[in-house]
């Protein structure tokens, strides 16, 4: 893959592997990511990796943009093809109920029963390829083709928080309430943004997500102990 | 020691530098629309330049104090009354326990500052207590400020002078083109879109937040289609959604998006953008990212300068040496007026 350079203004520039959405691509960028983070160059603000691309910000008061240019390339030179391992999470669901409000529908139209869409939701891994949007929020790519379904035309306006989402081919985690054009099978307890927690953000680019369908009153239950403060949910050890 | 908000206009909000360093997590930087008219509000009341200070569009509000302290609104001229006596913008003067301060709609610009001595204490939220109101996060509850709230503020030197700025702050002039650098996507466009980026006039439409604004005047069709891959954005990316009117990322942008990116407004330029009012016609003009990045640099002299260069006002009796030190021939202050509107409780100066 052959990387190119494009300016973001005059303290950001973007350097891009392609445009797909293409999981190699993807693995890299967060690997230069964790590469330039590390390398903690002076005058290097914010690294944002996304799907195939990483912006990065500078202050041309330190280091201009020419020089950022040659270490970004350097560093991608310097990439070796094993990628940084990513953290993996079981996420529990209540599957269906008032905020999973489409999954019988979509059901429906994919000649489904709801516990068979269950069945490939949850069977399913997911990659974080990059959060964006909003706080902490993840955008899952490895979402059973099945399941693939439009946007809706016109967004609803408040979907809660943990709503369990599924966007083209993409999948999702509310992690703040809003409006969204997504549709929605479910939710968890699980907050993957939470402003007053030590660790506010759960998910990071590069990590693994699966689901684990739960009954309403498990999902109740964890709902309590992450209210008491609880983690209910902790990363297995990089594989 | 607070500031009660008394009345509050539609888009008051707490800011001080931004939330850094977290795009990666999905978090907008926020701050405030035009930074250096906060950092001036706040080093006219002695606060260092990245202090939390309240941000306003068309009328501020009505502010009252539990302690005497100092405060400026920049931005623009602005009506701004203590007790019903005029003072003027971009100076600090002192507002004592229980005097009622009035803060108008800006003159002329969009955004307007108000800073107190001590800066707005209230608690951060992922290190900075700028208000994101998308995501609800800083400020007040992540919202902007309404009447009943009542604002911390920070330790304060009681005796420290009231401050007033001795060169003017804008590096570039009215009416100049708003300067762009190329890119990321600028190879959506075909020769001739690209060429209307600089060769038509936009506006500025009513359709305008923290977040971005809408411009009209120009359709800006692509070639490549309006939906990319979502990537990186940054306050200043011009997006350009399938309706054709390029949107300009501001402070409060979302960190990711998926409409091409034509160009981006430069730093130095993206204030004086943002400050337009609603139907101003205005050019781009294309800089290349070395220049851009020289922009920047002087800006930052300049404001540097700007800052450095506060000198005391003189409170109570004027002297000639404080006559002679204002700008009185730049076409900025009228000498009469500025003593009328200091020291007594008349009129507002006129223009």
């Amino acid at each position: 893959m052959t990387p190119t350079i494009h300016p973001c203004g005059d303290s950001a520039l973007m350097l891009q592997l392609g445009d797909k959405i293409d999981a190699e691509a993807n693995a890299r960028i967060i690997a230069l990511a964790a590469r330039i983070e590390a390398a903690g160059v002076m005058g290097v603000g914010e690294v944002v990796p996304t799907y195939r691309s990483l912006l990065l910000r500078y202050d041309p008061e330190r280091i201009r943009g020419a020089e950022v240019e040659r270490m970004l390339l350097r560093g991608y030179e310097g990439l070796s093809d094993t990628e940084t391992a990513g953290r993996h999470w079981t996420v529990p669901v209540v599957y269906g109920g008032e905020v999973g409000q489409d999954i019988e529908e979509m059901a429906l139209a994919k000649g489904l029963t709801p516990d068979e869409m269950v069945a490939l939701h949850s069977g399913a891994e997911y990659r974080v390829y990059m959060i964006g949007f909003a706080p902490g929020f993840a955008y899952l790519g490895g979402l059973p083709e099945i399941l693939h379904t439009q946007r809706l035309a016109t967004p609803r306006q408040n979907i809660p928080a943990g709503a369990i989402g599924i966007g083209g081919q993409q999948a999702s985690i509310n992690s703040v309430a809003g409006p969204s054009g997504w549709r929605f099978i479910g939710w968890t307890p699980v907050k993957s943004f939470d402003p007053t927690r030590p660790e506010p953000f759960l998910f990071r680019a590069g990590d693994r997500i699966r689901f684990r369908a739960v009954e309403v009153d498990e999902g109740k239950l964890l709902a309590e102990r992450i209210e008491a403060g609880e983690a209910v949910i902790e990363p297995e050890a990089a594989a | 020691m607070s500031i009660e908000v008394l009345s509050s206009g539609p888009m008051l909000t707490v800011q001080d530098a931004g939330r850094c360093g977290l795009r990666h997590l999905g978090v907008s930087n926020a701050g405030p629309i035009d930074g250096p008219a906060m950092a001036l509000a706040n080093a006219l009341c002695g606060n260092p330049v990245d202090a939390a200070a309240l941000e306003f569009a068309g009328p501020g509000g009505s502010f009252r104090s539990t302690r005497a302290v100092r405060f400026a609104v920049t931005g623009g001229l602005c009506d701004i009354r203590i007790e019903g006596r005029p003072v003027l913008a971009s100076m600090s003067h002192r507002l004592n326990p229980g005097e009622i301060l009035r803060v108008g709609v800006p003159d002329g610009v969009v955004w307007g500052y108000l800073a107190f001595s001590g800066g707005i204490a209230i608690a951060p939220v992922l290190g900075s207590r700028s208000t994101h109101l998308r995501s609800g996060l800083g400020g007040v509850e992540g919202r902007a400020l309404r009447a009943g709230d009542v604002l911390p503020l920070g330790p304060d030197e009681i005796d420290a002078p009231c401050l007033r700025s001795g060169n003017t702050l804008r590096g570039s002039k009215v009416g100049e083109p708003i300067r762009v650098i190329l890119g990321p996507q600028q190879d959506y466009f075909s020769a001739e879109i690209l060429e209307r980026l600089t060769t038509e006039e936009f506006t500025v439409t009513p359709q305008r937040d923290r977040m971005a604004m809408v411009l009209g005047g120009v359709d800006m069709p692509a070639a490549g289609g309006h939906d990319i891959v979502s990537d990186g954005t940054v306050p200043g990316s011009i997006q350009v959604p399938g309706s054709g009117r390029p949107i300009v990322l501001l402070a409060e942008s979302q960190t990711t998006g998926g409409y091409p990116k034509i160009a981006t407004v430069v730093s130095a330029d993206l204030p004086r953008l943002a400050q337009l009012p609603v139907g101003t016609r205005f050019r781009f003009g294309i800089v290349s990212r070395d220049e851009g990045e020289e922009l920047w640099l002087a800006h930052c002299r300049n404001l540097r300068a700007t800052l450095a260069d506060l000198v005391p006002k003189s409170e109570g009796v004027l002297r000639s040496d404080y006559l002679l030190s204002c700008d009185l021939v730049g076409g900025i202050f009228c000498p009469e007026e500025v003593v009328w509107s200091e020291l007594s409780q008349g009129n507002r100066r006129s223009e």
